[in-house]
């Protein structure tokens, strides 16, 4: 039987695109290069649900996505780990307090759950947190959750709807009616899904999807030494920065004790090995924040590449220069939070929908210009 | 050296200085140091600081490596068998 859809990735987008449209009962097919599912930046994120608020847009398309996972939380394995643990931005100043306040607000105004917190409060939520810190605002409802696992799961619900999944398989090229594979064969569908990540710029020429290479490292198990997903506030100018390599203090508790510790951005780099030089800068970064990290074993270090966007958004919605080619790629570093907004939303097009958020913002067709605070 | 006394799961031993924590625990007579994530009972292997099989928590911290650290006078050691 022919396929209706093609999803090419079976990373965490291609995945929740699979489930979505599957369980509407068309007949999807997941190609994917690798022979597991998850392997590529999904793998080596870090997993972190959360409403961001640097756009409307952006707000828009993530707020949505983490009211899809909460609804989705009760249904995923253990193995998914899904923790309502929080967000605190934490704020180190009195000029990043007045940040604070400005986030509050418009969460607030957007019936977004926060709360501030002064230096006592952020002391006692995080006990590990140096003393000095001027306070921050918790984000309760903002979640973690083991994404190879959850990606896995969407795969396996999306496979129980029907959906052929062909993995090994490298695709060579898009058309308007199918997808010529490496090896010469062609599966012919009505639509497409480009869900490649740092690959879909290779499959639609002109596509700007830019490499932005991240280093993470994970501790031994200390349970309890870090309770919620901690942000520095200056987060942002991190993860919106102009070109040049950035580190912040982003740490995140694993329901096994472990830490996670991040994060890093660079441009312009191939190598995927680790760069020891803004590793430790990160790591510093990390121990200006909780200096008794210091005391901890990390285990491991690693390092993934985010799909990014000139303009910080991705790319959702129909291809421009095709017809049945729809893009669902440049996600950045929220790729885990907005892949199930994102699945809907396309889910919505190909069925002739109207999507339950505007995705004007996202359109492949944009003028894509860099962000004005890029 | 001179001997050093330290606690072991809150039982006072003294040793003589300059040992590993690891042969410090060894000499205690434990029959194990810690239990890996699924609960099976673990100890020293290579005693070069390359197989984690030793760690233990050391004045309160949590999965130090004993054959990599030399006991000191009033050092607090705790193994898994405690609990």
């Amino acid at each position: 039987m022919t396929s209706e859809i093609a999803v090419i990735g079976a990373g965490i987008i291609g995945a929740a695109c699979a489930e979505s449209l599957s369980s509407e009962g068309l007949q999807v097919v997941v190609i994917d290069a690798a022979t597991a599912v998850g392997t590529g930046t999904t793998a080596a994120g870090m997993g972190h649900i959360v409403v961001m608020d640097d756009s409307n847009a952006q707000f828009a398309l993530t707020e949505y996505s983490r009211r899809l996972w909460n609804r989705l939380a009760p249904e995923l394995p253990r193995t998914g780990e899904y923790e309502f643990c929080g967000t605190i931005w934490v704020a180190a100043g009195d000029e990043e307090m007045d940040e604070v306040r400005r986030k509050q607000a418009f969460y607030d105004g957007r019936g977004v759950q926060c709360e501030i917190l002064d230096e006592r409060s952020l002391r006692k939520a995080e006990p590990n947190l140096r003393k000095g810190l001027a306070g921050g605002l918790l984000v309760s409802d903002d979640s973690v959750v083991y994404q190879p696992c959850a990606t896995k799961f969407l795969i396996d619900r999306a496979v129980s709807n029907g959906a052929k999944l062909r993995l090994g398989k490298k695709v060579r090229v898009v058309s308007d009616d199918g997808v010529r594979l490496e090896d010469g064969e062609f599966i012919a569908v009505k639509k497409i899904i480009n869900a490649a990540g740092i690959g879909s710029g290779f499959l639609d020429g002109g596509l700007n999807i830019i490499k932005r290479k991240g280093h993470l490292v994970i501790t031994d198990r200390y349970p309890g030494f870090v309770s919620h997903q901690l942000v520095e506030l200056g987060y942002l100018k991190s993860a919106h920065g102009n070109r040049q390599d950035s580190v912040a203090f982003n740490v995140q508790p694993r329901i096994t004790g472990q830490i996670l510790l991040g994060s890093s951005r660079q441009f312009g780099i191939d190598d995927d090995r680790i760069d020891h030089r803004i590793l430790g800068r990160m790591v510093k970064r990390a121990f200006e924040y909780m200096p008794g990290l210091r005391d901890l074993s990390a285990v491991r270090a690693w390092t993934g590449f985010r799909p990014a966007t000139p303009d910080n958004l991705p790319y959702i919605g129909l291809c421009p220069e095709f017809k049945n080619v729809y893009l669902a790629a440049g996600h950045e570093g929220l790729g885990i939070t907005t892949s199930l907004g994102t699945a809907q939303i396309l889910t919505d097009l190909i069925l002739d929908r109207p999507p339950k958020i505007d995705c004007e913002p996202f359109s492949p067709f944009r003028k894509v210009e860099q962000a004005a605070n890029g | 050296m001179e001997p050093v006394t330290l606690s072991i799961n809150d039982k006072a031993l003294t040793v003589p200085g300059g040992i590993t924590v690891a042969s410090a625990v060894l000499v205690s007579g434990a029959s194990f140091f810690r239990r890996s994530v699924s609960g099976s009972p673990r100890g020293p292997l290579c005693g070069i600081g390359i197989c984690f099989e030793c760690r233990l928590k050391i004045n309160g911290l949590a999965h130090r490596r004993s054959c990599q650290v030399i006991v000191e006078d009033g050092m607090k050691i705790e193994t898994d068998e405690q609990n």
